[in-house]
């Protein structure tokens, strides 16, 4: 299992009237096996967008992206993506939700219902196997997309702030939750968050993206020992490091 | 609501017709060849599915309905699919759609006899006519419908065009599909009739013609009407059967 992203001098801009705009602009992250690193940067910082291109969906007009060596030009079954909103499909429960990925890529049935069960027994969804979307709570959706990206083993997993439409105990949760399944499935993470406490909990790693063009600001290292509780965050070494993610934020809007 | 708690004023409701059709008789002392009383409709409808009266022209009426509607939605299926996913399509085909719809199927009838003679193949291409619109236009509202996160989501999971078209543009279109099925079926009955009226020699629309002229037979004309709706209600009933079994619960 590796999971070794490197995102070279990437650029990506849009036509728009009169010229073009310039969306991200060299581009340099390198994401190493197993680690997580959380993206943060005002709206127009490119967030999403530098997501899109490390998944696959979007071809830069520069620069490359690479997954242990392999060039991603297209998406791949070795990158999990995880959306700001569920994206189930409602006609569907959260068994065949979560069965979605693998059916596509052809999995006989057996195998894919062995896999399901796995997968809902992982994430504590296993009494909700049966439900349609339009019955769950918020929370409960985003575990079954959560449960859906990780289907095909996925070694690096990316997140475009998937918690941001949760309240705020369920967030914690799944937060806390996240954790526990990196720890346990091992697969770098990605997450593009808004939330300088989130980015601190989750991430080994912080970058920071100013905007128009976005680019990265600063990349600063997340001092807190593993595993982490939800009071990790009450620590000494976490104030200087939010007040400096802070004033990098600061700066940009100044 | 529990299905004997909906029978009972179903059943009322259908008693109080009937009591305000027989009341009209009465009251407003009416011949039997301008408004036959329901006994007497409800008598001659028996009478006339059971001495084969009716049963050839049923069939004929319900063989050119099924044909057409086939025929009419599975080009509307692909056509409408064509109009949601291709705005060159659209702007090419959508004139003559219009133009089709807005000429009334009445006036077009004549010519279609001329073309395609008084047997099965006029009554089909009518009621295809007809079907097709409501369908056409029902897949393309649907089939636009579909959520374009879920078609990126598709897209991140290396979906293959027909794999997107099978597991995400089908089940989004779908209830809205169903639903212009719906309005098509009763539509195909319409056309079934009036492309009998333009000629031909067997179908429900022209023993209404037969019951109504030659016979001079006012409770048989009653109650070949009472079989033409209760043929739209069924058809139309089976559409809806089948959008529960298909759409379920979301």
């Amino acid at each position: 299992m590796s999971g070794h992203l490197v995102i070279r001098d990437v650029a990506v801009d849009f036509p728009r009237p009169g010229g073009r705009l310039e969306v991200l602009e060299g581009i340099d992250l390198e994401v190493q096996p197993g680690e997580v690193v959380a993206l943060i940067g005002p709206n127009g910082s490119g967030k999403s967008t530098l997501l899109r291109v490390a998944a696959g969906l979007l071809a830069p007009n520069r620069g490359t992206v690479e997954l242990d060596g392999r060039r991603i030009l297209q998406p791949d079954p070795a990158i999990g993506l995880v959306f700001q909103e569920p994206r189930l499909l409602p006609w569907r429960t959260v068994a065949a939700n979560v069965a979605y990925p693998l059916e596509l890529a052809g999995w006989p049935r057996p195998r894919r219902e062995a896999r399901v069960a796995e997968l809902l027994e992982l994430i504590g969804l296993t009494g909700w196997a049966e439900v349609r979307p339009s019955q769950l709570s918020g929370g409960i959706r985003q575990r079954a997309a959560l449960a859906r990206a990780l289907a095909l083993e996925p070694r690096v997993l990316l997140l475009d702030e998937p918690f941001s439409a949760l309240d705020a105990l369920t967030r914690e949760r799944l937060n806390l939750e996240l954790l526990e399944l990196w720890g346990r499935t091992g697969t770098s993470i990605v997450v593009v968050t808004h939330s300088i406490q989130e980015a601190i909990f989750l991430a080994d790693r912080v970058a920071v993206l100013a905007s128009r063009p976005g680019r990265i600001v600063a990349n600063l290292r997340v001092a807190l020992p593993r595993p982490r509780s939800l009071d990790a965050l009450d620590a000494a070494a976490v104030s200087p490091l939010a007040a400096e993610i802070r004033h990098r934020l600061g700066e940009l809007a100044a | 609501m529990t299905r004997s708690t909906t029978i009972l004023p179903v059943a009322a409701m259908f008693a109080l017709a009937l009591i305000a059709w027989k009341a009209i008789v009465v009251i407003g002392g009416l011949p039997v060849f301008i408004l036959p009383p329901p006994e007497v409709v409800g008598e001659r409808f028996v009478r006339a599915w059971t001495d084969g009266t009716i049963p050839p022209h049923f069939g004929a009426t319900l063989q050119e309905v099924l044909l057409g509607f086939v025929v009419g939605a599975g080009l509307a299926l692909v056509i409408g699919y064509g109009l949601a996913r291709s705005a060159l399509v659209e702007r090419l085909l959508s004139p003559y759609l219009v133009a089709a719809q807005a000429t009334p199927i009445l006036a077009l009838a004549p010519l279609l006899a001329l073309w395609f003679g008084a047997g099965l193949l006029s009554k089909v291409v009518i009621c295809a006519l007809i079907v097709f619109f409501p369908v056409a236009v029902a897949t393309m509202v649907g089939v636009r419908s579909v959520d374009a996160g879920l078609l990126e989501l598709g897209r991140s999971l290396r979906a293959t065009r027909r794999q997107i078209v099978t597991t995400l543009e089908v089940p989004a279109a779908l209830p809205s599909i169903l639903g212009g099925m719906r309005v098509g079926v009763t539509l195909a009955v319409v056309g079934a009739i009036v492309g009998e009226w333009a000629g031909a020699s067997q179908g429900l629309g022209v023993l209404v013609n037969l019951a109504r002229g030659s016979l001079f037979d006012i409770p048989l004309m009653f109650a070949t009407l009472l079989t033409i709706a209760l043929l739209g209600i069924v058809l139309y009933g089976l559409v809806v059967l089948t959008e529960r079994r298909l759409v379920g619960p979301r």
